[in-house]
Parts: structure tokens; C-alpha cells; sequence
């Protein structure tokens, strides 16, 4: 037997795994196009993430999976230049409505970025600030929320005893650990990470991802990686791109151990990308 | 499961391949170093050293020049000032008549310290929100095609010779401020406690507001331009980050970016405070130069450069040591304004936590 098949039947979530069952649709992607500017950098991508399921997006680098996660929170609109067509819709509602409130809009989807991005406040004021936005409440309810928050993010041991030291003096792992705090403070319902380990040492990826894990009890989970173990560790269902197409879309177990395309094959293999 | 076999198998073959190719030149590589030679090593290992050592001493000299400069121009002054400072003290600093051709002469430095005092306050109060503003505009909020213009613009403002302000200051400015804003001023606040005082009549084409105006106008490019700079250090991720928990473009500015570039926002306006602080030929223009202290700013008064540019070229004796006493005075008064604005900095960066 080969390295490969070696460390994917070692795998236990994917090996004792049975695909759970199919959760209502979340976020629902209809013949979906995105250009900057005159490139063309997503084709008719369809597809649909389940609610408290984590999908994962894998492919190699250009392929439109950022791209595709900065749609879903409109976060292209602070660029100009950048346009898409088709339908996205939360729930009900219609993402790419021109009138929909953005700000409202990014509150019910989180985002996690590839780098640590701590505000250059306080760990204390890091959480409190996005709550701050967007209710008035007292003192000691702010402190139940941040330490909440903290817990929720796994950080709270390590920190509570400096909640007033500036969140750029924590590590690296820490601060994405601050960071996806943050985001679950704001009591979003969708939460988007665009490869949230690639900057950090393995022992802080095993808690990101053991937190990725724990979150997607409540809430629904989008994670970018270029990390195929870390996508079949984490991930319910799992979607290969490339060159600005959805190649395929399925269940994580069935994408990485009988792909029905060749390219899903020669990716995950490490032929190319 | 024989596809991952195939599947892997290549791509090891390659990994080894190319690590030969490795090995192979960096013996090639080892082959040409051992042919060089002690000895050629040695010469020019020797004439490398050379250099560093020059290079070194114009360095180190370079250096220390800003040091002998900096000295030469305090002891000098120290020295000129000398005669002054043993005639009047330290009552040369609470004094406010300015009489040189009395017998004897009585000189004061009050006035034209409160004036520069006053007309830099003045200045960075008009010019620290409308030099950010303009660099928030600039990088968050112009369109594309506006942004250039703009740019060019306030570049501009800071190319143009403090001379001209001063003729544009005497000539336009004074006159529009005496008929249209200070009168509106002074009829609003007729009567109030405090900002009556401050602003009272009569209306006057040489006050120290108009040269705190202009001041600000001289140092608005300063403020902007290092803004924009700085402002444009803040990753884009980060801002991202901000209006990814739902911030508006306002709380991202004043919560992320304004906070993240503090330390170089306040070195631009301490730029543009030094800047006002020592500003002479537009300031003489429009200043009026009285030494008379008044409550009011549409009243005329003096700086300590514009007293000095306007009465340096006729005095003699202790009259011009009294100026350079003024100068010292100047000299000491930035360096405590500069100083502060560095304390009040450290107090910042411990509120932030750091």
C-alpha cells in the first residue's frame, strides 16, 4: 500500500464516518458568475450548503474558492470593478439584493481570515466590539458574553487572567483563536473561513479545526483549505474547483476515497495544483 | 486503490530526480571555490574591508555633523542671547511691553509667545479634522476617478511659497474674513461668558485668527498626505475583518484604522505643529505685529518668527539680543510642544494595552 491510502484509512472521522444525513439548505447557490473586472473568475457554480454542516472548498490556488467565500458576505462590494450575476440566497433572503443592508448582512455571516487579524484593541474590547455594534447592554452582561464568546473560541484559559493586554500580543494561534471568537460573538448563523490554518503551527491547527468541529453543532460552516487532510478531517461535504468551475460537489467520504472525476482524482492525489 | 499508487509513484520519481540535479551543482559550485585559493581570498577579503572601513567613517561622520550642527546653533544663540539674559531675567518671560527705542529699553516675550501659542492651536484645531478628513475620503470613501485630482490637489498646496499665502493672506483672505466671518462671529457670541471674549470686535484684516487660518491651510498637506500614506499601510484583510463583523465604513475608520496607524498620524501632525510653530513670512504678513495681548483672536498680535523677521534688520545691541533670546525661546518652546506630543503618545499606546 501506498503513503496515501495509508494516512486516509487512518483517518477515523472519515473511516467510522456514514455521511449524515441531508441537512435543509442554508446558503443556496444558483448559476452563480463573478468577474473582476473583464476576467472571468467563477462559471455557473451551483451548489448548496447544508445547515450546521461544514463544507469544505478545495482546489488549487486561483481557482475561485476565496473568491467564491467573498461572495456570500458581499465583501467583494468594497472593491470596484467587481460584479457578479446569478442568485445566492440565505435562507430567504436574497444576498445579492443591491438594497440589502450589508452591514446586517455581515453580522449573520462570519468570516475568518487566512491571517490572524486582531483589531489593534484590547483581547477585551475585541469581542466586545462587534457585540457593542449591534446591541446596548450593561457591564456585566458584556463580560458574560466575552468570556462566552472566549470559551467558545477555546481561548478563554489562556487568557482570562490579560483580558486587557492588546490582542496583538497573543500568538499567532491565539489570535485566530481571538479572531473566531469575534466572529461567533456576533451570534452569526453562517460562518466562512478562508484557509484559517495556513499561518499557524500544527498544534494550533488541531485546536482551530477541533473548534471548527464543535461550532458546526450550531452553526453552518464554509472553510477554504489547501490542506486535503485538514478538508477530509473537518468537512461533511466537500467541493473541488477549478479554473473558476465546480468540478464536484459531494459527500466528504465519497470526494476522497472514489471521486467520479478525474481531475477530483488527480488533485487529491497531488498530480497537480 | 492502484490509482494512488500510479498517482504517487511519478511524482516521488520527480522529487528525486530533481533533488540530483541539486547535489550535482552544488559540487560544481564547491569545485570552483576550492580553485580560487587562499591566497586571492585573502586580497579580496582586504579590499573589501577597505571599503567598510570608509564606509563606515562617512557614515559615522554624517552622523555626527547633525550632532555639531544642532550644538553650534544653541551655544550661538545661548551666546547672543547673552546680554539680554542677564539684563532681564527671567522677567523677559512674563513681561508684556516691548518697548526698544524706550531708554532703556524694556522687552518682553510674553506677546509674541501667547501669539505663537495661540495661532498654532488655532491651526491644528482647523487643520487636524480637515487633514484627516480629507485622507479618510481619500482612501475609503472617493471614487476612483476623483482620487487623483484631489491628491494633486493638496500636493500642490504644500508647493506653494509661504510668500504667496502671505500676499493671498493680506490681500484676499483678510479682507473676506474681516467683512463676512468675523462679524457673524462676533454677533453671535455678543454677550456669552467666555467666547464673547474670545470673539469680540472690532473685525480687523490682521488678527490672529486670519494667520491661524492660513496656518492651517499651510500645514493642511502635511497632515493629509502622511495620513494617506499611513492609512494606506492598513491591511486590507484587516479592514475586511471590520466590516466582516458588520462595521459601518464610520466604525471601521475610527475603531480599526485610525487606531492601527496612531503612531503615524500623530507624527504628521507633529510635522505640520513644528511646521506652524516656526512659520514666518505669511504670518508677518497678517498677523498685524502688536505685541498688545488680547483676549480676543480678531484682535492683531505677533508670533515670535514674525517679531523677529519683521524688527531683526534694523536693531542693534541689546534690542537684537533680545531677538535672539526670542528665537531661543522658540527653539525651547517647540522642543517642549514636540516632547509632549511624545508623552501623550506612550499614554495611547498604554491605553491600547500594549
Amino acid at each position: 500500500m501506498t503513503d496515501l491510502s495509508v494516512s486516509v484509512s487512518s483517518n477515523a472521522h472519515l473511516a467510522s464516518q456514514q455521511p449524515l444525513p441531508e441537512a435543509p439548505a442554508k446558503v443556496t447557490v444558483r448559476n452563480l458568475n463573478f468577474y473582476y473586472g473583464e476576467h472571468h473568475a467563477l462559471k455557473n457554480i451551483n451548489l448548496m450548503l447544508g445547515t450546521n454542516r461544514v463544507t469544505a472548498f478545495i482546489g488549487p490556488s486561483g481557482c475561485g474558492k476565496s473568491t467564491l467565500l467573498r461572495i456570500f458576505n458581499r465583501m467583494y462590494d468594497l472593491y470596484p470593478g467587481q460584479r457578479v450575476t446569478g442568485q445566492l440566497m440565505l435562507d430567504q433572503t436574497n444576498i445579492l439584493d443591491p438594497k440589502l443592508d450589508l452591514n446586517l448582512l455581515r453580522a449573520r455571516v462570519g468570516m475568518v481570515f487566512q491571517k490572524p487579524t486582531p483589531f489593534p484593541m484590547t483581547i477585551y474590547e475585541n469581542i466586545a466590539f462587534g457585540i457593542r455594534l449591534y446591541e446596548k447592554i450593561s457591564k456585566s452582561e458584556m463580560d458574560d458574553r466575552v468570556e462566552k464568546a472566549l470559551r467558545g473560541g477555546a481561548l478563554w484559559n489562556e487568557v482570562k487572567d490579560k483580558l486587557n493586554a492588546s490582542g496583538l500580543s497573543l500568538s499567532g494561534g491565539q489570535q485566530q483563536r481571538l479572531c473566531i471568537a469575534r466572529t461567533v460573538a456576533v451570534r452569526p448563523e453562517v460562518i466562512l473561513f478562508d484557509e484559517p490554518c495556513s499561518a499557524l503551527d500544527p498544534i494550533s491547527t488541531a485546536k482551530v479545526e477541533e473548534l471548527i468541529q464543535e461550532l458546526s453543532e450550531n452553526y453552518t460552516i464554509a472553510i477554504v483549505t489547501h490542506n486535503m487532510q485538514q478538508a477530509a478531517r473537518v468537512s461533511d461535504k466537500t467541493a473541488f474547483m477549478y479554473l473558476g468551475e465546480l468540478i464536484e460537489f459531494d459527500d466528504t467520504s465519497k470526494i476522497f476515497t472514489s471521486p467520479s472525476d478525474r481531475r477530483t482524482q488527480d488533485y487529491i492525489t497531488g498530480r497537480f495544483g | 486503490m492502484t490509482c494512488w499508487v500510479r498517482g504517487l509513484n511519478p511524482t516521488k520519481s520527480v522529487y528525486d530526480f530533481v533533488q540530483g540535479i541539486g547535489v550535482a551543482e552544488m559540487a560544481v559550485q564547491s569545485d570552483v571555490i576550492d580553485e580560487a585559493g587562499p591566497y586571492d581570498r585573502a586580497k579580496a577579503l582586504s579590499a573589501f574591508k577597505l571599503g567598510d572601513v570608509t564606509f563606515y567613517w562617512i557614515t559615522r561622520l554624517s552622523a555626527i555633523s547633525v550632532l555639531l550642527i544642532l550644538g553650534g546653533i544653541i551655544i550661538s544663540l545661548i551666546v547672543g542671547a547673552f546680554p539680554a539674559m542677564k539684563e532681564y531675567g527671567f522677567a523677559f518671560l512674563w513681561t508684556q511691553r516691548w518697548a526698544p527705542s524706550a531708554d532703556p529699553p524694556v522687552l518682553g516675550a510674553l506677546g509674541p509667545m501667547y501669539g505663537t501659542l495661540v495661532t498654532s492651536f488655532i491651526a491644528m484645531l482647523i487643520a487636524i479634522p480637515v487633514g484627516l478628513g480629507i485622507a479618510i475620503f481619500l482612501t475609503e470613501l472617493c471614487p476612483q476617478w476623483l482620487r487623483r485630482p484631489i491628491g494633486m490637489a493638496v500636493e500642490l498646496l504644500a508647493g506653494i511659497p509661504s510668500i504667496i499665502y502671505g500676499m493671498w493672506g493680506f490681500f484676499v483672505l483678510g479682507p473676506f474674513l474681516a467683512n463676512t466671518f468675523q462679524p457673524f462671529m462676533i454677533r453671535i457670541f455678543d454677550g456669552v461668558p467666555v467666547l464673547g471674549a474670545i470673539f469680540a470686535g472690532p473685525p480687523s484684516y490682521l488678527s490672529l485668527f486670519n494667520a491661524a487660518l492660513i496656518l492651517a491651510i499651510m500645514v493642511l498637506p502635511f497632515i493629509t498626505s502622511i495620513s494617506v500614506d499611513v492609512f494606506k499601510t492598513v491591511p486590507p484583510v484587516l479592514k475586511e475583518a471590520a466590516y466582516g463583523v458588520g462595521c459601518t465604513t464610520w466604525e471601521v475608520v475610527r475603531s480599526v484604522v485610525i487606531p492601527y496607524t496612531r503612531v503615524g498620524i500623530i507624527g504628521g501632525v507633529m510635522l505640520a505643529l513644528g511646521r506652524a510653530l516656526g512659520e514666518t513670512m505669511a504670518v508677518t504678513f497678517i498677523i498685524g505685529n502688536s505685541f498688545r495681548i488680547s483676549s480676543s483672536i480678531f484682535a492683531p498680535g505677533t508670533t515670535i518668527s514674525a517679531a523677529i523677521a519683521s524688527e531683526f534688520a534694523e536693531s542693534d545691541g541689546l534690542h537684537q539680543s533680545g531677538l535672539i533670546l526670542l528665537g531661543l525661546l522658540l527653539f525651547v518652546l517647540t522642543f517642549f510642544v514636540l516632547a509632549g506630543a511624545r508623552l501623550m503618545l506612550l499614554r495611547l499606546e498604554k491605553k491600547a494595552g500594549k
